[in-house]
């Protein structure tokens, strides 16, 4: 090899270094569930097609609320891009701690974002974090227990209905319980269920002088219906239970119905790990006659924290992530079935998707929601299953313990919303708000 | 005199120290079975115990998803780096506190005990934002020294402790005979209390090993320990039990397996002193 091949090659070499040395790497916070791990399985991808590195964070959501908060109240810059919730987003993006998305590019079609998960995820009218999947709740029913109960589901019932068949499709020998829910602690588990149910009851959170509204009849009528069906037709121990404990009941054919996440029809629906995959259906989130269901209206969603530095790249990254590029790569990989849902209008467009038996149901369910106005009477907050100001986490886990508390049987319906009424307005007083 | 013990006594304290030992290992031996479980067994109402059909599924998926060395690089570093450099701080303070006590040596002692009884969150900003600004946010160093001043106090304490029962004239000898302070401590001092020291170190490796608090929240993916990778597998919408626990128990096999060698020391380190 003569010394000018030797120079050249030598050269090459150094120059991949360098590119390699000078590669962008974004840092990632997000949470560990099927979608987000799938991202990480494809991103690939993205680095193929804008030679960008990307670093993943996965943490429990809980963690990852308290870590992101710390670093993005404090400015740290530890991550370019952060997975956070339709709760967090309008908040932060008021403290100007985000970086507002409304400059992405024509091809990423910004406007094709659902209009229930825009308008969840911006404030002020700017969109501030981009939704990689969204999720409404919806019930999921047995559909062999339901035929053998001699009833047939509505596609919107009422909470009467649901009792009515929860009632009938009981049969404790066979250890099958009529109906499924949450009743765990916590104001993302049991707490944002109770609060999606109050909304059908004609109930909210706070009247407009922010005064807590536990002692109105409309709450009491809430919690009393909810405990009464439970204690008839639900399985032992529901105080304690959320979405993995309803979902392995329910998957191990232990529940007639299921009242929960949109996202939960695909792993029902799936034979590798459900006994009952074949005989599923769903309809709306009940209702009382009043004009709201009891569904909620959730997104987990990507957005840039003001301290990053890397702002461009994190643009590029969140517009490949949450485009319909991304869905079909998804649907090329692992199938239709397991695209990421509830974000895109063009998805429940596309035929292929609308094959999947529970895609309608999903998009009906997310259309059913309004976070902006999501109470029968007026109420000065956003949020379907909360309400989007600081305090509400805090406030919500309190409350949602003294309800699981009555759920047991540790304490009356009564004495819970009493309890919720005192601390509400004790945090909300001292918050300033009254 | 030794009290006589019969022979039922005996197979009774045995039996009861069996089940109490059984009944505390149980939750491991529960996570360790599930980590060889598909997600399906994993979550079986009632509960499989043994007769299921074994899997090595879940520790592939996490070894394809997670770089486990490098998790567990930064365990062994952060939890051996904080104790070492504990060690060197703390065993001339409790040889001053043990050797040459003042009026207030109690009241200090006591001090830094309540130091243990702040909660982390209450100083996580502070440290969080200084930890930024040095440019120390995921590195070994910070980690290293806030663990060290977690589990100072209690270094400290178990020395303190130790080293009260060396003869303070075995020191005063070596004086006589010439020896420095800083010979006293290293060629006498630090000999006899081996056993105690290596207890300390033991349990404040396993102390560092498991602490989550500052280890999630100072680290983002260079320092991350195993306590994060852990963290990584949790999920409140999803069931990855199984995964959870093949990661679970890829974390804590290292220190489950140094406790099971050192057994003896650790417990000959505790019990040091109790018999007077």
């Amino acid at each position: 090899m003569n010394k000018s091949v030797r120079a050249l090659l030598g050269a090459t070499a150094l120059c991949s270094v360098a590119v390699a040395a000078n590669a962008e790497t974004l840092t990632i916070a997000t949470v560990n569930n099927g979608d987000m791990i799938r991202m990480q399985g494809l991103d690939d991808d993205f680095t193929a097609k804008t030679g960008i590195e990307l670093e993943w964070v996965t943490l429990e959501e809980n963690v990852l609320r308290q870590r992101v908060t710390t670093d993005i109240s404090t400015n740290g810059g530890a991550f370019d891009i952060m997975t956070i919730g339709m709760y967090e987003t309008p908040i932060w993006g008021a403290n100007g701690w985000l970086v507002p998305l409304d400059d992405l590019s024509e091809e990423y079609n910004a406007a094709d974002i659902l209009p229930a998960m825009a308008g969840g995820l911006s404030y002020d009218g700017t969109l501030y974090a981009a939704p990689f999947y969204g999720e409404s709740s919806m019930v999921m029913y047995r559909t062999d227990l339901m035929e053998a109960a001699g009833l047939e589901m509505p596609d919107a019932p009422t909470w009467e209905f649901i009792r009515e068949a929860a009632a009938a499709m009981t049969d404790r020998d066979a250890d099958i319980n009529g109906i499924c829910l949450r009743g765990k602690a916590g104001w993302g588990e049991g707490g944002a269920f109770i609060t999606a149910m109050s909304n059908s009851f004609g109930a909210r959170w706070f009247d407009m002088d922010w005064n807590a509204q536990f002692d109105t009849e409309a709450w009491a009528n809430t919690l009393n219906f909810y405990k009464g069906m439970m204690d008839e037709s639900g399985p032992a121990g529901y105080a304690t239970n959320g979405f993995n404990e309803n979902l392995s009941l329910f998957q191990q054919g232990k529940c007639g119905m299921w009242i929960d996440a949109t996202v939960a029809a695909s792993f029902v629906t799936n034979p590798n790990d459900s006994e009952v995959a074949d005989s599923v259906g769903f309809a709306l989130a009940p209702d009382n006659g009043l004009g709201k269901r009891s569904n909620w209206l959730w997104a987990w969603a990507l957005a840039i924290p003001a301290g990053s530095q890397k702002t461009d790249a994190a643009k590029q990254f969140i517009e490949w992530a949450t485009s319909t590029d991304y869905i079909e790569l998804v649907a090329a990989n692992e199938g239709w079935a397991n695209v990421p849902p509830g974000a895109r209008t063009s998805l429940y467009e596309n035929p292929n998707y609308m094959d999947v038996p529970f895609a309608q149901m999903t998009l009906d369910s997310i259309l059913s929601a309004d976070p902006l106005n999501s109470t029968v009477e007026e109420s000065p907050y956003v949020g379907v299953q909360f309400a989007a100001i600081p305090e509400f986490a805090g406030i919500a886990t309190e409350v949602s313990q003294e309800f699981s508390a009555a759920y047991a049987g540790q304490q009356t319906v009564e004495e819970a919303l009493a309890k919720a009424q005192a601390i509400t307005n004790d945090a909300m007083e001292a918050a300033g708000y009254r | 005199m030794a009290r006589s013990v019969t022979k039922q006594q005996k197979a009774l304290n045995t039996a009861i120290a069996w089940t109490i030992g059984l009944l505390i290992f149980f939750p491991i031996l529960w996570t360790i079975l599930t980590s060889f479980k598909s997600e399906g067994q994993a979550i079986a109402d009632p509960p499989i115990f043994l007769f299921f059909d074994w899997t090595l599924e879940n520790y592939a998926v996490v070894q394809e998803r997670s770089n486990y060395t490098n998790f567990l690089w930064n365990s062994i570093i952060i939890s051996v780096g904080s104790t070492v450099l504990g060690l060197i701080v703390a065993i001339p303070a409790a040889w001053s506190m043990a050797f040459t006590p003042s009026k207030r040596t109690k009241d200090i002692l006591m001090w830094m005990l309540s130091t243990k009884m702040l909660p982390a969150v209450g100083v996580l900003y502070p440290i969080y934002i200084g930890a930024t600004k040095m440019g120390l946010m995921d590195s070994h160093i910070a980690l290293v020294l806030v663990i060290m001043l977690i589990n100072l106090p209690i270094i400290i304490w178990m020395l303190y402790t130790y080293f009260r029962e060396i003869p303070g004239e075995i020191l005063e000898a070596a004086r006589m005979d010439g020896a420095s302070l800083k010979e006293e401590i290293i060629y006498i001092l630090t000999p006899m209390a081996i056993p105690g020291i290596a207890s300390t170190m033991l349990l404040n490796i396993i102390l560092a090993w498991n602490e989550a608090f500052w280890t999630i929240n100072l680290t983002v993916t260079k320092a991350a320990p195993l306590t994060a990778f852990i963290a990584s597998y949790s999920s409140p919408e999803g069931l990855f039990y199984a995964k959870l626990s093949a990661a679970s128990t890829m974390a804590i096999a290292p220190i489950l397996i140094m406790g099971w060698f050192s057994q003896k020391q650790l417990v000959r380190g505790l019990t040091f002193g109790a018999v007077k």
